[in-house]
């Protein structure tokens, strides 16, 4: 069945089962998110993808298409939010964006351009994070980690390995890997794993090509990221 | 036994009995570690090499599980772990000078593990012993009442290497200080009464067959006992004691009615996971009436059509266990619990107890959920709710203990009866857990409806400034408001009851729960696990004498963004503490406002502390002079 709800006031359809974010997707309409992924099961925790519905706070990856409720997405209200939980990220971890490989692949640091972001403004909490080099095909770094967990999605729904998992809690929570060593060279991860594409941050990277393609010829140096977003797949 | 010098067979031999008394099941895999660290002293890697092939999943699972927990050790922490309670009450007690006595006794350093490997000291939230602090857990077993003296005691007990089982009996005897009793606590209840009369209210003739399909599959009969029973529940107003305030009735019948899915059954679990600051009151009833809460369970499981239940028991409560067990097995021997209960065929259900292991978020249903099926407790996204898809996606109730106890009582003497007590909006008694600054703290049962007025001169609270109404996530009461009252109307309360007097400093009573909360978000969601943690140091930031009025502002905005934004109630509640005691004891904020412009946090004396703490030195030569004399 088809029906309709209202997003910023535009008519987007939807048909039953679709979450917010699908619905909006495949009308062309772009949802800031990071931990959701079009291919993976939603999460939830990012909390970026927030709306309101109906005057309510609510994510809108997890969220259910209703027939007739009122969305609201591109509010300075809600994206004053948005850019607040995007600083939230970037003090609670290491990112250093000019001396990142990552950078103008950066689902993060795209976003902090698309909201607006001009600085970090909270004190940054500079947690110390060891790198995983061990493995020959890859560099985990970990002090980028957002805790978006589609790394642990993949592997554990896609690779049927389970090579990464949260661990810890609160602002301690953190990615571990498969192995008694805790190296990520112990498991069986590959360069075939979907889990190795999925980083939308600077964790998982493959090593011998961080620059392959020079800073200011990158996916989101060309266009922004509500330009590039699975997004514009529906237009 | 210790097995801190590791032997992998003796620790493969020790995995292999707990797993296999869990049935190689790996939802029970909180408590396979639990049982496992009580024999070990730790989980160590090997426990978890066993683990991993026993239970068939993968290393990630187990470690991310035991991450999760404070009270499960994937480190070594020594032959007697020691952990403090460190809520506002037991601080008040002083246990802060009791824990450096301590650590100065066995020379160890706090957090940290004796080189020796026999002991650690560290804090802990609060334990439930708030009536007879200052608390502390050893091996997860509680001690109250803690003096200098018994202090001394116990440095000497641990450093003659005592074994925990040979210590004085009189340390672990915790106290029910029952003040004020009313239907609950006064319950003359034999059990199986509730269960006899919940089954009576079935009409007697040739619907026993109805009865027992209900009871198997929860079909919406309408008539006979189940559907009577519940129909009691809902006549009598039950709101759920956990804080939410949900009505009972509804949540059994949306449960009885959620469609059973093939190889699915009902759930019934009990919440005893009472991690709320300054609350103990299910401590009380599980250790004085467990017959009332059981049979509130069986009644619900007869309502609502379930066969298997759960008591969630909150780690802290780890002694309460074998006593509570003890009564299981009585029940099973009567005929309360099992098969065919109370000779009604068909009839049947059993319950077994879980023990958490230091996470105050489980506590919230959906994360106590996901505990129970031996996960990480991260609140799950809803819809959908336990009602349709609770434990392992079978629709579960999840109510508090004190609901249960009362849902016994409604089955036993009709919802009419507990309808007529309390106020119109507020069914029934309420148990508050009373402590602080009071002669007389412990429990008092009342009707809903009582003033906290009343409460305060009942307890003999004389001078007071303030009083924290169901714990952190509550509201913090002020003088001018003492006549307001306990109630869904007025104040909804899980049942802490916390005083503080006038010689009290508000601001150290919030910053101490904004330090709880931060300790205790789950991590899931970014604006809870990040929110908390810069509202600690914006907390900390004024603490240090560095606030501004740009940090009230900061703290304004943060507790916007948490409501709007949060996973769950945790985050929702986090800044109340601050709001509160920010519009109602605002000088105790002004006092700590030193700067008028903005002034960074960072300080480079207090940065040095380390560099001191290792050379020995707290001397004048070894502190920068400060620009703005903050205390450190």
């Amino acid at each position: 069945m088809s029906h309709t709800f209202t997003l910023d006031g535009k008519v987007v359809p939807f048909v039953d089962g679709q979450t917010i974010i699908q619905a909006a997707s495949a009308a062309g309409i772009f949802i800031p998110h990071l931990c959701y992924h079009p291919e993976f099961k939603p999460h939830g925790s990012c909390k970026l993808c927030t709306v309101k519905v109906n005057g309510r706070h609510t994510a809108s990856c997890t969220m259910r298409a209703a027939p007739g409720m009122v969305v609201e997405s591109e509010t300075e209200e809600i994206n004053a939010e948005r850019r607040a939980l995007t600083q939230m990220l970037f003090v609670e971890g290491n990112h250093f964006c000019p001396s990142c490989e990552k950078s103008g692949n950066c689902q993060l640091q795209a976003t902090a351009y698309h909201l607006g972001m001009m600085s970090a403004h909270y004190d940054h909490f500079f947690p110390n994070r060891a790198v995983d080099a061990s493995h020959p095909d890859f560099l985990l770094d970990f002090n980028r980690c957002i805790l978006c967990s589609l790394c642990v999605r993949a592997s554990r729904d896609v690779d049927g390995k389970n090579v990464f998992a949260l661990s810890g809690r609160g602002i301690k929570t953190h990615l571990i890997v498969n192995a008694k060593s805790g190296q990520l060279a112990d498991t069986d991860f590959t360069l075939d794993d979907k889990a190795a594409q999925v980083c939308p941050v600077g964790v998982i990277l493959k090593k011998r090509q961080g620059f392959a393609v020079p800073i200011g010829e990158r996916k989101y140096d060309k266009a922004p990221i509500s330009e590039t977003a699975e997004t514009t797949e529906g237009r | 036994m210790g097995l801190n010098e590791i032997n992998a067979e003796a620790v493969a031999a020790v995995v292999d009995r707990v797993i296999n008394r869990y049935r190689r099941d790996p939802t029970c895999m909180l408590q396979i570690l639990r049982e496992v660290q009580e024999a070990c002293d730790w989980v160590p890697p090997e426990a978890i090499d066993r683990m991993q092939a026993m239970l068939g999943v993968p290393r990630t699972k187990i470690e991310g599980v035991a991450g999760f927990y404070s009270f499960i050790y994937t480190e070594p922490r020594g032959r007697y772990r020691v952990l403090f309670s460190d809520n506002i009450t037991d601080r008040m007690q002083g246990n802060r000078a009791l824990m450096e006595r301590l650590c100065g006794n066995l020379w160890v350093e706090r957090g940290k593990v004796s080189e020796d490997g026999l002991v650690s000291v560290g804090k802990t939230a609060c334990t439930g012993l708030c009536d007879q602090g200052p608390g502390m857990l050893v091996n997860n077993y509680a001690i109250g009442g803690l003096s200098l003296e018994r202090i001394d005691e116990i440095a000497e007990l641990i450093r003659n290497k005592v074994p925990l089982t040979d210590w004085p009996a009189a340390y672990f005897k915790i106290e029910d200080n029952i003040r004020r009793a009313d239907i609950l606590l006064n319950a003359d209840f034999k059990p199986g009464e509730a269960l006899l009369a919940a089954r009576a209210r079935a009409p007697s003739d040739g619907l026993n067959a109805s009865n027992t399909r209900s009871w198997r599959e929860g079909l919406p009969s309408g008539i006979g006992g189940p559907g009577a029973t519940l129909d009691e529940i809902k006549r009598s107003g039950l709101r759920g004691r956990g804080g939410a305030g949900f009505t009972t009735g509804l949540k059994w019948e949306a449960c009885r009615n959620a469609q059973l899915k093939a190889g699915h059954q009902r759930i019934v679990v009990c919440n005893a996971d009472e991690g709320e600051p300054g609350t103990f009151k299910d401590r009380v009833l599980l250790s004085k009436c467990p017959d009332l809460v059981f049979e509130g369970m069986t009644v619900a499981a007869y309502a609502i059509g379930a066969t298997r239940g759960f008591v969630y028991l909150r780690g802290e409560y780890r002694y309460l266990l074998d006593h509570l067990n003890a009564v299981l097995a009585n029940r099973r021997r009567e005929n309360l619990l099992g098969k065919d209960i109370c000779g009604l065929p068909g009839a049947d259900f059993d319950i077994e107890i879980h023990v958490g292991a230091g996470a105050y978020v489980c506590g919230e249903e959906s994360a106590l959920i996901e505990s129970l099926e031996g996960k990480r407790g991260t609140p799950r996204n809803r819809p959908p709710f336990p009602v349709t898809n609770g434990y392992l996606d079978q629709p579960t109730i999840v109510n508090n203990v004190e609901t249960f106890a009362a849902a016994a009582l409604i089955a036993l003497k009709g919802g009419e009866w507990y309808a007529g007590i309390g106020t119109k909006q507020s069914a029934g008694t309420k148990i508050l857990s009373v402590s602080g600054d009071c002669a007389r703290p412990g429990i008092y049962e009342y009707p809903f409806g009582v003033s906290v007025r009343q409460v305060l001169e009942d307890c003999g609270a004389t001078d007071t400034q303030a009083v924290q109404v169901s714990g952190p996530s509550g509201i913090c009461v002020a003088e001018n408001e003492f006549d307001r009252v306990i109630g869904f109307e007025d104040l909804p309360t899980a049942g802490a009851f916390t005083i503080f007097n006038k010689s009290r400093d508000m601001f150290e009573v919030a910053r101490n729960y904004v330090h709880f909360f931060q300790h205790e978000s789950c991590g899931f969601c970014t604006p809870c696990r990040v929110g908390t943690s810069l509202l600690k140091n914006l907390m900390d930031k004024l603490h240090y004498g560095s606030g501004s009025p740009y940090d009230f502002a900061e703290i304004e905005k943060l507790n916007q963004l948490l409501q709007a934004m949060s996973h769950c109630g945790l985050g929702h509640t986090a800044c109340n503490p601050v709001l509160d005691t920010i519009a109602k004891f605002r000088p105790a904020y002004d006092k700590r406002m030193m700067q008028q412009d903005f002034t960074p946090a960072f300080n480079l004396d207090r940065e040095l502390s380390s560099a001191r703490q290792m050379t020995g030195r707290d001397d004048a030569a070894a502190h920068l002079a400060t620009e703005h004399g903050g205390q450190s």
